[in-house]
């Protein structure tokens, strides 16, 4: 399945705004990636091994956080994870 | 610098206008070049905190994403974003650093004055981590048509 990359992380990912991982659930192409890219690992969790408050990932077109299984949700590979850093401000 | 056409220039210190009394936000699609990002579009968003909206912007990551996948079918990505300051100055804030997390991106802010735009400043999120990441001020450079370049010099400065 496909990973899309934002571009402040595509530093740590060889440059590549999409990266093929083979997985069955999120958790495990989440892990992939960042088997792949290590270097992506303190920018998308914790020291408690979280995600980041503020690192979105979409499974296609929602929220992981929202989805009944989360990190355990099936995957194929038609689907795509999106990485999305949140943007938010004020005065 | 942040390089962009006079038409997205002028849309966004529009879209400003129109939002006031309220933060307008959009994203810049474009490509980053070098030392510059050069915006190719500007894509309005709706700012979803409607409970503070006077002061506050927040872009839902769901239309980030959809917006993001839009860039990649026109081959562009996401070099940076925009927000207006209602009857405040085009100074970043506290709050626009705290929620800054694309490294790299370009962060436009528009003062909008009794619901006219002002200064429209551009600074650039440096650094390599949250730690480390700091707001610089960047030049603007818009491209008219009639014109080979109008440019805005800003001084530089490192700031936190």
């Amino acid at each position: 399945m496909n990973i899309h990359i934002p571009t402040p992380l595509r530093t740590f990912s060889d440059k590549k705004d999409t990266v093929i991982v083979n997985a069955t659930t999120v958790g495990e192409a989440l892990d992939a990636l960042t088997e792949k890219h290590p270097d992506l690992r303190k920018h998308l969790y914790s020291e408690e091994g979280k995600l980041r408050s503020f690192v979105n990932v979409y499974l296609n077109d929602e929220d992981i956080r929202y989805l009944p299984e989360r990190e355990s949700t099936r995957v194929s590979e038609k689907d795509a994870l999106s990485i999305i850093p949140s943007i938010a401000g004020g005065r | 610098m942040l390089k962009l056409n006079g038409q997205i220039y002028d849309a966004i210190r529009r879209h400003g206008e129109e939002t006031y009394p309220h933060e307008c936000c959009g994203v810049l699609l474009g490509r980053s070049a070098g030392e510059a990002n050069k915006v190719e579009d500007a894509i309005r968003a709706g700012n979803t905190r409607t409970d503070s909206a006077h002061n506050r912007y927040n872009i839902a990551p769901q239309e980030l994403v959809k917006i993001q996948r839009v860039g990649r079918e026109r081959g562009l990505d996401i070099v940076g974003f925009y927000h207006s300051h209602p009857d405040h100055p085009a100074q970043w804030s506290q709050t626009d650093f705290a929620e800054a997390h694309w490294l790299g991106c370009s962060y436009v802010i528009t003062a909008v004055e009794k619901g006219v735009a002002q200064q429209t400043n551009s600074f650039l999120l440096t650094g390599t981590t949250e730690e480390d990441k700091a707001f610089m001020t960047e030049q603007i450079t818009v491209e008219r048509f009639d014109s080979a370049e109008l440019s805005i010099e800003l001084a530089v400065e490192r700031c936190r």
